[in-house]
């Protein structure tokens, strides 16, 4: 199989190595923009192992990356100012530090275990009843973050989380969710995933666990969105709205616009739509292009972002990529035409 | 009885029964565009919001009530048609996943819309304010807009009822909502249902519009938005296919989360969502075709 399908793993790759690459060329202040863009990347992934594989919607995974920027900030502001960010506290928390790796292992892990628990039961629920299910999971996680001061900051931010978060960290991040999404979506696990996606009936008859990869496909993606959510943490102050409905849409509106069937669809549409993100925002506070000088009125961004993900619903819902991978072309070789054969009446 | 035993006011249960009314006509509202369209309108709360924008810029100019209510009606069935014709038509046949990203979308784009033109802070509708004061019913003080919500929203749904269950184009919606191919061949005509069910989805977003505002006159972008979180969940618990079954649910859910809410101490009713959402979990798990539905045949290939 394998030379011709390595471009699926190397061309999203390279275009996320490309992106940190440009990242360091820039000024420090335009820096921010690509290591936000590559944390969306890491995101976006993280959702596509669930559903652009299973097919099946989900608002949730705003909820694992928020846990793992929970576990990741947690453990990692330093001793002498838990008590100023996090007065509530739980005691063994005030005590524990992990270091840098160790918190973004413990974020993916809390991440995945989640995923896990929550999976158990949701992923017997298909088509609305999952998305509304899954919504509902955001929205008990991110009531619980917001009050419950024993676990975290509450509605304060996290500040004075060490910013371990720079380019390469980033970009690291982002290749591990290639990287995973791509061993996934190649092994037995994905393919019958993937059966199920495109025909339920068939693929249980074919004797697929549909619960089963669900549950799988599920808790990996958990997994990687809390990766993802360490790595955040680490890079900007964040608090509980920053890891709620307005990253669900942007999120989501990433993976649709870049075409939710395929890796090279994910990665994409994250960096499509966080480049113009990025741009319009920047240009929200005044930029000078080519030398126009461009002042944008707030909130420009959000209704760009908002009109380009439903027209290209609208005139193509299977986004940019076309759910297509990257592949070399197929050397077929020659077959003669086979003689016609004529269906007995 | 139920007031003694669980130690709750009078003006709780009246406001709990308010906002399972205007829920309850919410739930409606969504529950009929699915049922035509096999779409779920996360926006129908930016028409909420259109609505109570008009109420509260109405009375910024001065203008009396009733013509602030009567611009919400103007400009949440104006904007309710126009998103039918840009989003839901070309919207039509494709997966219900695709279309709920679809208003998810529209959804964030109006609001950040009102942002842009309204600001962040907000707005106040003073004019319906005298609505937020209490009436005094045989020593009881009871909020007038509690009454006057629960007393609309009963008209509304009784007036519902007789145009499904004996109006031509109420047959027809019926009939649409079950099987929409089927009843084409039998001669209803999509376009017509499909206005219709869009058309009475925006006048009760209207009249929901004018009672929340009633309830909170401080307009802000995201007003209606935690409403319709809601009572989506309370539609798909009570089962979205029927206008019964998901007018229940919303109303289920509104009064759940009243009584709830007035019950519970603040350190604890804080958490209600947490409550709330908990229960749509549970009961999607229990019965994932909702709760006041039979139980509904598998899908035949």
């Amino acid at each position: 199989m394998t030379v011709r399908r390595l471009p699926e793993l190397l061309g999203p790759a390279a275009l996320v190595l490309a992106t940190a690459l440009l990242g360091l060329a820039v000024s420090v202040s335009l820096q921010n923009y690509f290591l936000d863009t590559l944390v969306k990347v890491s995101i976006v992934v993280a959702l596509y192992v669930f559903i652009g594989n299973s097919g099946v919607l989900s608002f949730g995974h705003i909820a694992f990356v928020a846990l793992g920027v929970w576990t990741a900030g947690v453990l990692t502001v330093p001793e002498s100012q838990k008590n100023a960010i996090m007065p509530g506290l739980a005691h063994f928390l005030l005590h524990t530090n992990v270091g840098n790796v160790a918190s973004l292992a413990l974020a993916a892990g809390v991440g995945m275990l989640f995923a896990l628990i929550v999976g158990l039961p949701l992923m017997r629920l298909s088509g609305l009843a999952a998305g509304i299910a899954t919504f509902a999971v955001l929205e008990i996680v991110n009531n619980l973050l917001r009050y419950w001061q024993a676990i975290g900051p509450g509605l304060n931010a996290f500040s004075s989380v060490p910013q371990t978060t720079g380019i390469w960290q980033a970009a690291i991040g982002a290749f591990i969710c290639i990287a995973v999404a791509y061993a996934y979506q190649r092994s037995r696990f994905g393919r019958q995933l993937r059966a199920a996606r495109e025909d339920p009936a068939a693929a249980a008859a074919a004797g697929i666990s549909i619960y089963g990869q669900r549950l799988l496909a599920f808790a990996l993606s958990g997994g990687l969105a809390g990766l993802a959510g360490g790595i955040y943490v680490h890079l900007l102050p964040i608090e509980v709205d920053n890891v709620y409905l307005d990253l669900t849409f942007l999120t989501l509106a990433m993976l649709v616009v870049g075409g939710a069937g395929s890796l090279l669809g994910a990665v994409v549409g994250a960096l499509a739509v966080s480049g113009l993100d990025s741009f319009l925002s920047a240009a929200e506070n005044g930029v000078d292009v080519f030398g126009w000088h461009l002042d944008l009125p707030t909130g420009t961004s959000v209704i760009v972002v908002g009109t380009l993900m439903a027209v290209v619903l609208i005139l193509r819902p299977s986004g940019l990529s076309g759910g297509r991978e990257l592949s070399l072309p197929r050397r077929r070789p020659r077959v003669p035409d086979l003689p016609k054969v004529r269906a007995p009446t | 009885m139920i007031v003694a035993v669980l130690n709750i006011s009078w003006q709780t249960l009246a406001d709990a029964l308010s906002l399972g009314g205007i829920y309850a006509l919410m739930a409606v509202g969504i529950g009929l565009v699915f049922g035509v369209l096999r779409l779920v309108n996360f926006a129908y709360g930016q028409l909420i919001m259109a609505g109570a924008y008009s109420i509260a810029y109405a009375s910024v100019w001065g203008w009396p009530a009733w013509a602030g209510v009567l611009l919400c009606f103007g400009v949440v069935l104006a904007l309710s048609m126009l998103m039918d014709w840009l989003v839901f038509r070309p919207l039509r046949g494709h997966s219900p996943a695709v279309m709920l990203v679809a208003t998810f979308a529209i959804a964030f784009l109006l609001q950040s819309i009102a942002v842009l033109a309204f600001g962040q802070l907000g707005t106040i509708a003073s004019t319906i304010g005298p609505l937020n004061q209490p009436w005094d019913i045989g020593g009881v003080e009871i909020r007038k807009i509690a009454i006057v919500s629960i007393a609309v929203a009963a008209f509304c749904l009784v007036l519902l009822q007789l145009l499904l269950t004996r109006t031509s184009i109420g047959l027809h919606m019926r009939a649409a909502a079950m099987d929409f191919t089927t009843s084409r061949m039998l001669g209803v005509r999509a376009n017509r249902v499909v206005g219709g069910a869009v058309l009475i989805s925006g006048l009760l977003a209207a009249v929901s519009a004018f009672m929340l505002t009633g309830r909170n006159p401080q307009v802000t972008p995201i007003f209606g938005l935690d409403d319709t979180i809601i009572v989506l969940a309370g539609v798909v618990l009570g089962g979205l296919t029927r206008p019964i079954p998901a007018t229940l649910g919303g109303f289920t859910i509104g009064f759940a989360s009243g009584i709830l809410g007035g019950a519970l101490p603040t350190n604890q009713s804080q958490y209600l969502p947490s409550f709330l959402f908990g229960a749509v979990i549970v009961v999607l798990l229990l019965r994932p075709n909702g709760l006041f539905t039979r139980a509904a045949a598998v899908e035949r290939l």
